[in-house]
């Protein structure tokens, strides 16, 4: 389970998440829309720890993410993230970059890091790159390899920051495809999304952030279909 | 606590033999320019037909220039030209400089991009139009601190003529050294005027660059 | 047109010691670029160390070597030690004055290749749980060393090129150094130089040749 607890971050004076709570429980996807800059991703950074928050408490299966004694390396093993950018390793080859975590972060023996990474690449459908470099991928395989890099820690927690946004259009759907395997196998998602069809379908509820805030939170076909906010429904009204 | 048999004439000494480092590097950078110019173009556009040129300039960049210029030194006695040191120093210098410039000058005008030059030429530009206006100018910005490198890289390497005979910077140093037996202090203004010399030019070029910039 | 008739054959004859020679200026260089690489680590991080007194004395490092001649460096290495009752030979001075330049250059090097690796990828080792030295050495790193492997490449010709600043200060066992011994006795320079060139165009495109050798077995993408 996630809490977010009254959580505040800024940058410098400027105060991007002003005051957010937000449960997760076991097994639930919950996306995050909203306009640029409303502090969704940054949330996302806090939740394992890559940014540090000024104010407020996020506990991840009760770990405190933000006290010092707590060893984010290893919280970070349960929570999977999947950037914007994909950020494949350029140097690795597909498989490498697959393998590399689980060998070098959890212990496991090059050919079992194998396996799991082969059968973590055969179920995101690239089973026939693995000898590729991320270079000659295109940005949707790209972004389905950083998926299954994430997966092959066998994660309890996904965290999806803007998986496709920046993919060109032909290629958004493979990746939400992946996605929507996953949410269908029961994983713990949280998603920041611009896909407000997909985010209806696959979400078991949608957070509206406005100006560093939860504006409106609850099911899809409330929040989405039938908004109690103004703003949530101008929100929805202009990416439409 | 502190002294020295130093005086004011051998810091003028010094002066002086910064002056001939100056001139030295203005001759050598001027010739290495106009060369390097003419040579970066014909690589840049001709890649095939000047492909010897390259070659032939790659080995004054792959020999040291110690030896380049013992080598020119004992080949203008041979051939029995009269020619100054000052003048063998600058030539060795500015050929140096040339090699080093053409690769310079190539970089920056294959850094223009293709479409730029397709869109100059669909407007109706002739080859040489599109030369002027468009390849050159964008070129000069991209090789701009490139050359001025190569205008702080020679002036250190003048500190070598001094192998054939020539008072420059670090010559003078060592004929003080010589006679007030203090090379610490003495080494350490010529390393001083140096370091100085090369903020000026570092300083002035960054301000021209910026104001390049600003332009945009 | 001109009264000199070239004799090839004395200086051919030295070729053996010149040989020599060159192995000592190719073995001086490593060294150089060896030590040179290690201390230019280090100045990379004091560069970005919190500490004033740390960023200070590397920022005047790199300064220093860069703005000043190598030909000085070694001179002040010489006789400027020599002055304060440390006395290094004509190779010792030759060699820390070309790593002194070697790491000032290099160091402003890997500043540059440390800002090319996008910090996103630090985010993304970090996310899968790598400690921050995992990430440097198996993500930041190996991207690091193919953006600064050309650079160096050319500093390690550079500091061939260097090795002969040696004779000024009485080095006579490098290539220009025994180059110049020869010289002097029989005062046939052009041979002997032109000769002594032809071995350094050799060694530095030795140099080039292995260099990208080494690139493509080991940057595959």
């Amino acid at each position: 389970m996630i809490e977010i607890e009254n959580v505040h971050k800024s940058f410098g004076d400027l105060e991007v998440v002003k005051g957010v709570s937000l449960t997760v429980d076991k097994g639930e996807v919950v996306s995050i829309i909203g306009g640029s800059g409303s502090g969704k991703s940054t949330l996302l950074m806090c939740i394992n720890g890559l940014e540090p928050i000024q104010k407020g408490s996020i506990r991840v299966d009760g770990i405190e993410v933000h006290d010092r004694a707590t060893d984010l390396n290893r919280l970070r093993q349960k929570i999977g993230i999947v950037f914007q950018q994909w950020n494949a390793f350029p140097h690795l080859t597909v498989l490498e970059n697959v393998m590399l975590a689980p060998r070098k972060v959890l212990g496991k023996s090059k050919q079992d890091a194998e396996a799991l990474a082969v059968k973590q690449l055969e179920h995101v459908g690239l089973g026939d790159k693995l000898k590729a470099f991320p270079g000659k991928l295109s940005g949707g395989q790209q972004q389905r390899m950083a998926i299954a890099r994430a997966l092959a820690m066998s994660p309890d927690y996904m965290l999806f920051d803007e998986a496709t946004s920046a993919l060109d259009p032909q290629l958004v759907g493979e990746v939400l495809d992946t996605m929507r395997m996953l949410a269908e196998d029961g994983m713990t998602m949280v998603l920041v999304t611009h896909e407000i069809r997909f985010a209806r379908d696959v979400s078991d509820r949608v957070a509206f952030f406005c100006n560093g805030r939860v504006h409106e939170i609850g099911p899809p076909d409330q929040v989405i279909g039938n908004p109690v906010q103004p703003e949530t429904a101008a929100f929805l009204k202009s990416v439409k | 606590m502190f002294s020295t048999s130093l005086t004011v004439n051998d810091v003028l000494y010094l002066l002086e033999g910064a002056w001939v480092t100056v001139q030295l590097t203005a001759w050598s950078i001027l010739l290495g320019t106009f060369a390097g110019l003419l040579f970066g173009l014909l690589r840049a556009l001709l890649p095939r037909a000047s492909l010897p040129l390259a070659w032939l300039l790659d080995v004054f960049r792959s020999v040291p220039l110690l030896i380049q210029f013992v080598l020119f030194n004992s080949l203008k006695s041979i051939v029995g030209l009269n020619l100054s040191a000052f003048a063998v120093g600058c030539i060795v210098l500015g050929i140096y400089a040339a090699a080093y410039f053409t690769e310079i000058v190539r970089g920056g005008v294959l850094a223009v991009p293709l479409s730029t030059r397709r869109a100059s030429r669909s407007l109706g530009l002739s080859y040489g139009q599109d030369l002027r206006f468009i390849v050159l100018p964008i070129a000069t910005r991209v090789a701009f601190p490139g050359w001025l490198n190569l205008v702080l890289g020679v002036m250190k390497d003048t500190a070598l003529v001094m192998w054939i005979g020539i008072v420059e910077l670090l010559r003078a140093s060592q004929t003080i050294v010589t006679r007030i037996q203090e090379p610490l202090l003495v080494l350490c203004i010529a390393g001083l005027i140096y370091y100085v010399m090369s903020l000026v030019v570092a300083r002035l070029g960054a301000r021209l660059e910026r104001r390049w910039q600003e332009n945009d | 047109m001109f009264d000199y008739s070239f004799q090839w054959r004395p200086a051919l004859r030295a070729l053996p010691d010149m040989l020599a020679g060159a192995w000592v200026t190719f073995e001086t260089a490593a060294l150089s670029m060896i030590f040179g690489v290690l201390i230019a680590l280090v100045l990379t991080v004091m560069r970005q160390a919190p500490n004033r007194l740390l960023r200070g004395v590397g920022n005047g490092w790199v300064s220093i070597a860069r703005n000043t001649p190598s030909l000085f460096q070694i001179y002040i290495l010489y006789f400027g030690l020599g002055s304060l009752g440390l006395h290094v030979s004509s190779w010792l001075a030759l060699l820390a004055g070309i790593t002194f330049n070697n790491a000032g250059y290099l160091a402003e090097n890997f500043r540059g290749g440390l800002k090319a690796v996008p910090g996103t990828q630090m985010r993304a080792a970090r996310s899968l749980g790598m400690s921050a030295f995992q990430a440097y050495r198996m993500i930041i790193v190996p991207q690091l060393l193919r953006i600064v492997f050309y650079p160096l490449t050319n500093q390690m010709v550079w500091a061939v090129l260097m090795t002969s600043l040696g004779v000024v200060v009485g080095l006579n066992n490098d290539l220009t150094g025994v180059t110049q011994e020869y010289n002097v006795k029989t005062f046939r320079t052009f041979e002997y130089f032109a000769l002594a060139a032809l071995l350094y165009y050799l060694i530095a495109k030795l140099i080039v040749g292995l260099a990208r050798l080494l690139s493509w077995r080991l940057f595959r993408y």
